[in-house]
Formats: structure tokens, C-alpha cells, sequence
């Protein structure tokens, strides 16, 4: 195996600036590895603010300006391109009909799929690019035989290579992650900017949903969704109070339920089912949460899909560990079952199979079974 | 390199930065009493004289601003302001809408906040305001226009208007006519005095003298209400210590503009000639923007649009073999609109989206021109390629 995480042969590069540090330092990276670096900031948002408000986001003018600073640094050419429309119709919309169908979308993953490694990537090999350029954490390693794979990140408490997982082969063969091999903390790239002359050294990191620029997700679905009263019940059906929105709820939730009247138990009650054909919420003990297996649809894979059951580690969710499990496809379909019960799975989100720190692939969650008596 | 962006700016004359640096060194606020204020004030009263004697107006008349940006709001805004003072009736403001933006927003801004009424007179597909279409629109009530603007020449497509026409048109009712002359100056005669125009701006860095300077000139008997206050500086117009050194840098430059005048038409004009029939021949579904009559459009003007392009796509395929150029539409975020004015020429916005300025300068060189050529082609063709996202 040939470990080449930086291609020798210098390549036309074009780097995605969200405005960011780890962005700036990935496009850093990758000119003073001798490639022809392009910078290139998504406009996403077609009104963007002129100020960031609250959390930073990535759709700010502000942003936008950090962008081209940083690129004037490093001294490579820098381009706003306006992709707002094809976000909104592949990510806010999307995010938006998720949450409606009573499910928790990653909208970073759906942009990582269908605007940074489709839209864009397409946009640029047109143009002559070889390679889209991010400041993620992960690795794609190429082996002599030209076939690559994507791993985690050096840092494992940096990796991000869940939200990458639905990349496929043709899009890794074109992607270049210059962070990956870095085993640092934020403040050594932090250190790594500053030393470079970047001005966003300093600044804060983004967590939120970068179209969401308050951070309130519940009032940006109340308002795209309107406010719909529905019950609150528990598992045998009674019922327990009310809410404003079964969209406003995710698996797992456990604040915010405001039921007045505690479980017989005296235990928290948290968020098990949602169905929005009933508006209705379910709520229950932790340990309902549980789940043992569950289906997942619209696998993406890595190189080439699996025959046949295989173990694996699974990660379920952007921050949340790994857990092992075995996993087949049937019928298309990816059926998981999990050696211990984990819970707090949510339908909508993406679970995506490991083999060691090899991404295998992914999918999207459909269902889930219990792993106590009842069927969420 | 080739440095296709004239319009955008152009290099500094050397005699231009040599007057610039002469008086950076010397000490004295021109409007201070003592031997250092008297020199600065002689240095810029004798700015004025060369400037005024370039554009055909009296020293009197040239008010110096920060530059274009300036000028045009204080004319827009300031005309405004005082003609509506004189009669409250006033509110009506005619604009085309082929403007710059420092026009364009500034009578916006009266509309959204002054209680002006925004009147956008037609134009032709080449961009230019009929004086038939100012004249009807100020007969339908001549009592309640407040000003007119109408820019003498196009940023983007390089279309000359006819000023002397329309300022003829405004005069027969009384109303004042403002021109946005920033392209215009050193390419087309500009002779304020035989314009018939109230107002007009100019700007030092379009025309090869530093940037952050700039002129309205303002006929003796208008007096806009200032947008800036403070120590009564030209005429009360427009407060603020002078820059006696980009005052003194913006007279050479305009000098040299009204002195080479002819020949900048006629050999610039000859080498913008030679481009649009290198682009035309490269890419030959290429639209040619703007008057194709040479008399009608800036010598050194030339706007295409490329069907089934992005001009970001274009722009960006030429800046990485080192050529020069803009859009020539406006950005928000850096993000490309469609060009308002090719919208208001009728143009669909789809083909507004490709388009590309070339305009040329004192520096531009033949092997300017053959660069494009040669890289135009290619690029297109790519553009294509990637599409409209």
C-alpha cells in the first residue's frame, strides 16, 4: 500500500474558502505543495447578511470577505460562485421535507454530496480543475493500483469523515483533503494560520447549520412549517400533553417536552417515535431507546459495494462514536444489526460503515427495531 | 500579463505621480493664512484652472470631491435637496437606467427615503436616453421634476450619449441635467460650458491620476445642499481639508486627457478595433454589446456577451493565463448579477450572465490584443462546457 495523501504530480486545484480557518489552511497547504490553487467561496444564501449575527455561519458577507483575505495571503486567485439556488433546492429543501417526514437530516452531509463534490466539483472539472480542495479532516489513500479509499483523519477527535461518507469513487478520485494528516489540535492550525499571515487565526469555529444563522433550528422550521398542535403520548397511547409541531422533535429528545405530569417511575420520559401523518409525538423511558437493528436505504459506497454480511464499525451520528455491527444489503436496502443496543437512533440520519479507519460506505437510515418489546 | 481593465482603472501617468510625490513632502492646509497655506492654495487654485480649462468650464465651477462617487451623490442628492427646498413641489427625479451604481443607488436612496419618485426614462438597445423620451417626460408635469441624470457614456458597453441634445431637452422646461462624464473624460470631447449640463463628474483614476480624487463641476447658479458639512470648503458645497497633492496629481492627468485626446481615439480606438475583430473571429457567435458604430461607443470600449457562458467562468479561464478583464456588472458578495444595464438594453438575463468588458488604456499594446485572441477561443469553449449553474 502507497500511502500518498499529498499527489506529487502538481495538479490544478480548486480550494473551497468558506471564510473559515481550516479552509484557508487546507488551500495553504495544498499551494505550497506546488499545486495551482484557485480559491473559491460558495455563495449559498441568496441574501446573504452583511454581518455575522450569533454563531458564525458560512453565509455572510463577512465570511465571503475573510475568504478572499485569506486567499490574497496566500496569493492565489479568488472567485465568489453563486450556488444558492442549487442549495436551496438540494439542502435547505431538502432539510426542510426531512424534518416534515418526521426525520433528523445532516445537511452538511447532503452538502458534502450534492454541492462541494457535485455541483461544484462538476463546475470545476469543466473548467479544467483536477481536484476540489477542503479544509475536512480525512484521508483519501491511493494505491498503486490507482484504487483509493477514504479514511479517518490522523486525529480521530478531529475526523470528519462521517459527513464525507457518501462521497463515491469517481468523487474522492477528485478530492483533496490537505488537513487529514495532521495530528493537531484546533489551536496548532490556529498556530499554523497565524504563522501563515491568515487573518482568521482568530477566528471562532463553526458548529451550527451554516443557512440557519441564529441557531434556532425549532423557529426556522415553525416558520417554514407553520405551527400544527398535535399530542404528546407514551407508549400505551395515553395521552400526555401537547406540542406545536411533531417536526420540532428528534429521537432521542428529552428537554423541552413539557409534559407537566412526571412518569409514574419518576424517570425522564424522552422523544421515541414521531409521526407526522398523526402529528403525533411518543415519549417514553430511556431504555425504549434502545435499538438493535435497524434498516438503512440509498447506500453509497466507497470502491465497491460488499457481497455477502460483513462486520463493521458503525458511526450514527456527526460527534457520536463508533459501535460494532454486522450489516448485509438486501434488495438494495442495507439491514444492520448492532452487537449492543445503542441508542437514540433517528430516521433521516446517516450511518456510515468503517472497516478499521477505511470508510466503507453509507446510508441513510429508514427505520430502526427495538431492542426491547414494541417497534419504533 | 495582459491588462484588459482600463475601465476599472488605469496605470498612473508618471507626470501624474511625479506631481503627486512633488507635493507630499510640502506642509500647508489650503485654507490657512500663513506662507505654507497660501503655497498649498496656490498649488490647488492652479489644479482648478488646468482642470476647468480641460473640461471647458471656469475655475469656479470645479468642485473637488473624493472622487466619482462623491461627485455623483452630491449632484444627485444635492440638486434634490435644493430644488425641492425651492419648491416643495419638486419631487419628481428622471434617471436612466443604464447608470453607474453611485448614481444608480444614490436616486434609489432619495426614492426610499426623501420621498422622491423614481422615473427611469426608456433608452434604445444600445443604452441611450432619446432626447424626445427626456423632453415628453418632463412635459407630462414640468413643474414637479427636481433634476435629471443621464450618464454622457457607459461604463460597461461603452455607449455615448447625446448630453448636448438632452441638456438642451431639460433646459427648454428649466430643469437641471447632472452627467456621470467619469468614462467619458479624455475619450469623447467633453466640453462642460457648450454641454448645456448643471452638473457633471469626473474622477481622477479613470483617467490616470491617483485614486480617492475627483470632481463635480457645478454651474455658477446651482447650489446643492452639501452632503458633507463642516468647514465651508468649495463654494460651501463640499466641507473638508483639500488634498493639495491628488489635487495638484488630478489637473496633470486631466490636462494630458484633453491634450491626448485625439490620439488615444484614434490609435486606442484602432487597437479596440483590432480586438473586437480578433474576439469576433475566435468565437464567431460572439455579441458585440453596446453601438457597433465606432462614433458611438468609447474608443476604448469593447463588450461581448458568449452565448451559453458564465462570465465568472470566462473570467476566471482568462485571469489564469494572466488576461485582464471584468464582468462589467456589479457584485453583491462578489457574487455576479446580470448586468442591469444590458437588462434595461432588453437583453435576456440569461445571455446578460456571459459577458465580458475588454477596455483598453496608455499602456495597451498590440500584443495585448493578440494574447486575447489567442486565449479567447479556448475559453469559451470551456465556459461552455461548465455550463449555466
Amino acid at each position: 500500500m502507497t500511502h500518498t495523501p499529498q499527489r506529487s504530480r502538481p495538479l490544478r486545484v480548486l480550494a473551497a474558502m468558506s471564510g473559515g480557518v481550516d479552509s484557508a489552511v487546507a488551500a495553504a497547504r495544498a499551494a505550497e505543495a506546488g499545486h495551482d490553487v484557485t480559491g473559491v467561496h460558495l455563495a449559498l444564501s441568496a441574501n446573504p447578511q452583511s454581518f455575522r449575527t450569533g454563531a458564525r455561519g458560512c453565509c455572510t458577507i463577512e465570511d465571503s470577505r475573510d475568504a478572499r483575505r485569506a486567499a490574497d495571503v496566500i496569493g492565489i486567485p479568488f472567485y465568489v460562485w453563486d450556488l444558492a439556488d442549487r442549495f436551496r433546492e438540494d439542502v435547505v429543501e431538502d432539510f426542510v421535507a426531512e424534518y416534515e417526514a418526521g426525520r433528523t437530516p445532516n445537511p452538511c452531509l447532503r452538502c458534502n454530496e450534492k454541492i462541494k463534490f457535485a455541483a461544484l466539483l462538476d463546475k470545476a472539472l469543466a473548467l479544467g480543475f483536477d481536484a476540489v480542495c477542503t479544509g475536512h479532516y480525512a484521508k483519501v489513500i491511493v494505491h498503486e493500483d490507482g484504487t483509493r479509499e477514504l479514511h479517518r483523519a490522523s486525529d480521530m477527535a478531529k475526523d470528519q469523515s462521517y459527513v464525507l461518507g457518501v462521497l463515491d469513487d469517481r468523487q474522492l478520485a477528485h478530492a483533496m483533503f490537505p488537513l487529514g494528516d495532521t495530528v493537531t489540535t484546533k489551536d496548532e492550525i490556529r498556530a499554523e494560520a497565524e504563522r501563515r499571515g491568515l487573518a482568521v487565526a482568530k477566528k471562532p469555529d463553526s458548529h451550527d447549520i451554516c443557512f440557519i444563522a441564529d441557531g434556532d433550528t425549532q423557529g426556522f422550521l415553525a416558520n417554514r412549517l407553520g405551527r400544527s398542535e398535535g399530542d404528546i403520548v407514551d407508549e400505551s397511547g395515553n395521552r400526555l400533553g401537547t406540542h406545536e409541531g411533531a417536526y420540532g422533535f428528534t429521537i432521542g429528545q428529552r428537554k423541552g417536552l413539557r409534559i407537566g405530569t412526571p412518569a409514574p417511575d419518576g424517570k425522564p420520559r424522552y422523544v421515541l417515535d414521531i409521526s407526522p401523518v398523526t402529528n403525533t409525538v411518543t415519549v417514553g423511558p430511556a431504555d425504549a431507546l434502545d435499538v438493535s437493528a435497524l434498516t438503512a436505504i440509498k447506500p453509497r459506497w466507497c470502491g465497491v459495494a460488499p457481497t455477502g454480511p460483513g462486520t463493521y464499525t458503525a458511526q450514527l451520528r456527526a460527534h457520536g462514536g463508533e459501535t460494532e455491527v454486522t450489516a448485509e444489503l438486501v434488495d438494495g436496502r442495507l439491514e444492520v444489526s448492532f452487537a449492543e443496543p445503542v441508542r437514540g437512533v433517528a430516521p433521516g440520519q446517516a450511518i456510515v460503515l468503517y472497516d478499521g479507519t477505511r470508510v466503507v460506505g453509507s446510508a441513510t437510515i429508514a427505520s430502526t427495531r427495538r431492542a426491547t418489546a414494541g417497534v419504533a | 500579463m495582459a491588462y484588459l481593465d482600463h475601465a476599472a482603472t488605469t496605470p498612473m501617468l508618471p507626470e501624474a505621480a511625479e506631481a503627486l510625490t512633488a507635493h507630499l513632502g510640502a506642509t500647508g492646509n489650503a485654507s490657512s493664512l500663513h506662507a505654507s497655506g497660501r503655497q498649498a492654495r496656490r498649488t490647488v487654485e492652479e489644479a482648478r484652472e488646468t482642470l476647468a480649462e480641460a473640461l471647458g468650464a471656469r475655475p469656479s465651477e470645479v468642485v473637488f470631491t473624493s472622487g466619482g462617487t462623491e461627485a455623483d451623490n452630491l449632484a444627485v442628492k444635492g440638486l434634490y435637496w435644493s430644488r425641492r427646498d425651492a419648491d416643495p413641489a419638486r419631487t419628481r427625479v428622471l434617471a436612466s437606467p443604464v447608470e453607474h451604481h453611485a448614481v444608480l443607488d444614490a436616486v434609489h436612496w432619495l426614492g426610499e427615503h426623501e420621498g422622491a419618485t423614481i422615473e427611469y426614462l426608456p433608452v434604445d438597445i444600445h443604452g441611450r436616453v432619446h432626447p424626445d423620451a427626456l423632453r415628453e417626460a418632463i412635459a407630462r408635469n414640468p413643474d414637479d421634476v427636481a433634476l435629471a441624470t443621464v450618464m454622457w457614456a457607459n461604463n460597461e458597453i461603452g455607449t455615448i450619449l447625446p448630453i448636448r441634445e438632452l441638456a438642451d431637452a431639460a433646459a427648454e422646461f428649466g430643469v437641471p441635467l447632472h452627467s456621470d462624464a467619469v468614462q467619458a473624460f479624455g475619450q469623447t470631447p467633453v466640453d462642460f460650458a457648450a454641454s448645456g449640463l448643471a452638473a457633471m463628474t469626473v474622477s481622477g483614476h479613470k483617467i490616470g491620476g491617483p485614486y480617492g480624487i475627483g470632481a463635480l463641476i457645478l454651474g455658477r447658479e446651482h447650489t446643492p445642499v452639501p452632503v458633507l458639512h463642516g468647514g465651508g470648503q468649495e463654494r460651501h458645497v463640499r466641507s473638508g481639508t483639500l488634498d493639495v497633492p491628488a489635487i495638484a496629481s488630478f489637473a496633470v492627468a486631466g490636462r494630458l486627457a484633453a491634450e491626448q485626446r485625439e490620439w488615444f481615439a484614434r490609435e486606442i480606438g484602432a487597437l479596440r478595433d483590432a480586438l473586437v475583430a480578433a474576439v469576433r473571429e475566435a468565437v464567431p457567435d460572439a455579441i458585440l454589446g453596446g453601438d457597433p458604430d465606432p462614433e458611438g461607443r468609447l474608443p476604448a470600449n469593447a463588450h461581448f456577451t458568449f452565448p451559453g457562458c458564465e462570465g465568472d467562468s470566462l473570467l476566471l479561464l482568462l485571469d489564469a493565463q494572466g488576461i485582464e478583464c471584468s464582468t462589467g456588472s456589479a457584485c453583491t458578495a462578489g457574487v455576479a448579477q446580470p448586468s442591469h444595464v444590458l437588462l434595461a438594453t432588453g437583453t435576456d438575463p440569461d445571455l446578460a450572465r456571459g459577458t465580458l468588458r475588454f477596455s483598453l488604456g496608455h499602456t495597451s499594446t498590440e500584443a495585448d490584443v493578440e494574447a486575447l485572441a489567442k486565449a479567447i477561443g479556448p475559453a469559451v469553449e470551456r465556459a461552455r462546457a461548465a455550463g449555466l449553474t
